[in-house]
């Protein structure tokens, strides 16, 4: 028993973090909010050689094995840098299509698993087990959807609605277009990509909290009124105590989901993780004050994010019945 | 990383689970916080020091089975999964034991630790005072040196089960001559017997009436010098020091919440409502809690085993169970619905009088608050 990250686990995470630092994510952000692609799919074509994206494809099909720690780790970074983008969902892509081929369909892993662990296909995906929408349908250049028992290519989507998060773009995909397996494998391993899927939101979530944290302990500690850093008033203080205590229980959480990749732990992980982020945004907020609640201060990124996440790829209710009934398809 | 047990582990997990089969008692135990059920606790301690279950993680030779951290962790779950009763000799395990591992004499270590692993003699910790709670350091019992020892005098509070307890350890002013702004210097840390000369114990009840509780009035009580531990003056910083490594994951075992969620769960698939979606998720938050602290201390015990030392965070356990227990009593009483209000209604009445005060004892949550956002978040040190 030894449930601590490994140092080539911690030095994954540090060299995402640098790269990250360099790449100006919140930039790639914005752009990525108002429809501009590139500086997002230049962050990607880094993430993909760092090999984020073959984090949950096995090696015969171009990938690094199944890897759902590696995933938490990374998805940490991902979160605290605000990376723009269907991440969650093409890893989870990922996920679906090595299951399937697991379970004995090969055919749609051999054709479509290279390209989305090399990174040249940003996918999307809607699962029964998600929401109604696809994230980033329009960015996306594979859209896949389970519905049924079937897995398709999506052949387009609807109109993309705004998020709270403006960076998140959401569009119900097309139910029709062609047909890549049918069958219980098909519900199986989308139940298994459901599970991935929330298990990478909760990591990002984990991220986007402890990058809200890490600014607002900054602000308070330079912010003066009444002659002193605000950061001395114990109301301050004790609001950011419960903040990182809510952070790291729900990091144990999250990294034990991902050993185990059982459906309740995922689930408690995620709405954990969930919680605490959003509360590390309310906590942001308040304590920058006014200036927090302006988009054009980067802040914004994270805190509309926390909020978004909390719902995407399982509710706090949803998670929370996931938690006692033992598993997707149960009770 | 993993979360795989070795074979070792393993063995002695069987080995406790089966240990404790044969002998967790049937009925739970009167309450240790009344005379009868200090008594049978008292006993029951006794029963686990005869065959080395009292004090996993000691060396063998003051009683235990010299296992680590990993070790104890596991024997905690087994013991609560198996229902073991609540410690009576708990103070004095946790928080004077490792004390005298770390600051002690040869001398003491061989004469105090077996009766307190047999529950033979049973510790009370006399820290707080009536003007002394969070501010401990303003403490105004005083040691007065004399012919062999020291005289106390004073008045100690809040101690816990000390009208039944035997001993007790705690900090005296033995130089009034120190300077006001450095209030932290001058202490000696002692122990005395609760029957000395010099010596009243007051009952005070507890929230439930609950006798166990007491005040300690101290009159020229007569201490030797072999009952000082460390240099006398050096009290707070070995007080302070109690291998603040350890405490951190010993206070509060993640076992016995994980034992009292799985309760909790029986408890609403038994008899919650189906559609009652509120309470549901406060069963599900109940089961997340007691996993995320389980896995927290799993990962302190491998930092720990790892050659790292754990300091400040153990103030995010601190606040972190607390909180959490209640939360868990809370939510048992609320599932009970009216049945929830008889104070005798089993486990969870008492259960729930004893986490109300978790935010208080053993450094009160706002202190801890400070604590986190001073060493762990680096934000400006405030008035203390
Ligand atoms: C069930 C129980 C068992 C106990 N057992 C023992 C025992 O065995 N031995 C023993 O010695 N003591 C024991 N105690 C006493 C315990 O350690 C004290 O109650 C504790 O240290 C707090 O002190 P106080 O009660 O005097 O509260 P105070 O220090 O007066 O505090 C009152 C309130 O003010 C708050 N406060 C104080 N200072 C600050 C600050 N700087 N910033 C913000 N808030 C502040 C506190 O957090 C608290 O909420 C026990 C207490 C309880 C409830």
């Amino acid at each position: 028993m030894r449930f601590l990250l490994d140092d080539e686990q911690r030095e994954f995470a540090r060299s995402l973090d640098a790269m990250l630092t360099a790449a100006d994510t919140p930039a790639a952000a914005r752009a990525w909010a108002a429809g501009d692609f590139a500086p997002g799919r230049a962050v990607w074509g880094r993430l993909a050689d760092a090999g984020v994206f073959a984090l949950a494809v096995p090696e015969e099909h171009e990938g690094m094995g199944l890897l759902p720690v590696e995933t938490a780790v990374a998805f940490v970074e991902l979160g605290r840098h605000a990376v723009p983008g269907p991440v969650v969902e093409t890893v989870a892509a990922g996920a679906l299509l090595s299951r399937l081929a697991g379970l004995g369909d090969a055919a749609p892993a051999k054709r479509l698993l290279p390209s989305l662990a090399s990174g040249d296909a940003v996918t999307t995906l809607a699962l029964p087990e998600g929401g109604p929408f696809a994230l980033d349908a329009d960015a996306a250049t594979l859209r896949l959807t389970a519905t049924g028992g079937e897995l398709r290519l999506a052949s387009g989507h609807a109109r993309v609605e705004r998020s709270l998060d403006p960076v998140r773009r959401l569009a119900r995909l097309r139910p029709d277009g062609e047909l890549l397996a049918s069958g219980p494998s098909v519900t199986e391993a989308s139940r298994y990509a459901a599970d991935w899927a929330s298990l990478a939101t909760a990591a990002q979530a984990l991220g986007v909290g402890l990058a809200l944290l890490d600014r607002t302990v900054a602000y308070v500690k330079q912010r003066t009124q009444f002659g002193t850093p605000i950061g001395g008033f114990q109301a301050v203080k004790h609001r950011l105590a419960d903040v990182l205590i809510g952070l790291e229980f729900a990091r144990p959480l999250l990294y034990g989901a991902a050993l185990t990749l059982k459906t309740p732990d995922v689930a408690a992980a995620k709405a954990a993780a969930g919680e605490a982020a959003y509360g590390a945004a309310r906590a942001a907020l308040q304590l920058h004050g006014a200036i927090g609640y302006t988009a054009e201060y980067d802040l914004s990124l994270w805190l509309t994010k926390a909020r978004a996440l909390r719902s995407a790829w399982g509710s706090p209710g949803e998670c929370r019945r996931l938690v006692l009934s033992g598993g997707r398809g149960v009770g | 990383m993993d979360l795989d047990f070795t074979a070792g582990e393993g063995e002695f997990r069987q080995r406790a689970r089966a240990w404790l089969a044969g002998h967790v008692p049937g009925q739970p135990l009167p309450s240790l916080e009344t005379r009868e059920g200090f008594a049978a606790h008292r006993a029951w301690e006794g029963e686990l020091a005869a065959d080395r279950w009292s004090v996993v993680s000691w060396p063998e030779e003051y009683g235990g089975q010299g296992v680590d951290i990993v070790k104890w962790l596991v024997f905690e779950e087994e013991y609560f999964a198996a229902g073991g009763p609540g410690r009576v000799s708990q103070n004095g395990i946790n928080l004077l034991a490792p004390t005298l591992f770390d600051f002690g004499t040869d001398e003491q270590r061989a004469r105090i630790l077996p009766p307190m692993a047999s529950g033979e003699v049973i510790w009370a910790q006399a820290w707080s005072e009536p003007e002394s709670g969070s501010d401990l350091a303003s403490l105004r019992s005083t040691a007065r040196r004399t012919e062999g020892g020291w005289l106390i005098s004073g008045q100690k509070t809040w101690s816990s089960r000390a009208a039944f307890a035997d001993r007790a350890f705690g900090l005296f002013r033995s130089d009034p001559a120190v300077d006001a702004a450095k209030p932290h210097r001058g202490l000696t840390y002692l122990m005395f017997p609760l029957d000395a000369d010099g010596v009243t114990v007051r009952p005070i009840g507890r929230l439930d009436g609950k006798p166990a509780f007491a005040e300690l009035f101290l009159d020229d009580v007569f201490v030797p010098d072999d009952d000082v531990i460390g240099e006398p003056g050096q009290g707070w910083r070995i007080a302070m020091s109690t291998t603040g490594n350890e405490r951190g994951l010993t206070l509060r075992s993640p076992g016995r919440f994980v034992a009292t969620a799985d309760r909790l769960v029986r408890q609403w698939r038994a008899h919650g409502g189906p559609g009652d979606t509120a309470l549901r998720d406060r069963v599900a938050d109940a089961v997340i809690g007691a996993r995320a602290y389980q896995l927290f201390t799993w990962a302190n015990a491998s930092r720990f085993a790892a050659g790292e030392t754990i300091g400040a965070e153990s103030s995010l356990n601190k606040v972190f169970w607390s909180e959490y227990d209640i939360a868990l009593h809370e939510t048992a009483l609320d599932l009970l619905g009216a049945e929830g209000e008889l104070a005798d209604g089993g486990d969870w009445a008492e259960g729930y009088v004893f986490s109300l005060a978790g935010p208080i004892y053993a450094g009160t949550n706002e202190i801890q608050r400070d604590i986190i956002a001073e060493r762990l978040l680096g934000l400006p040190k405030g008035r203390r």
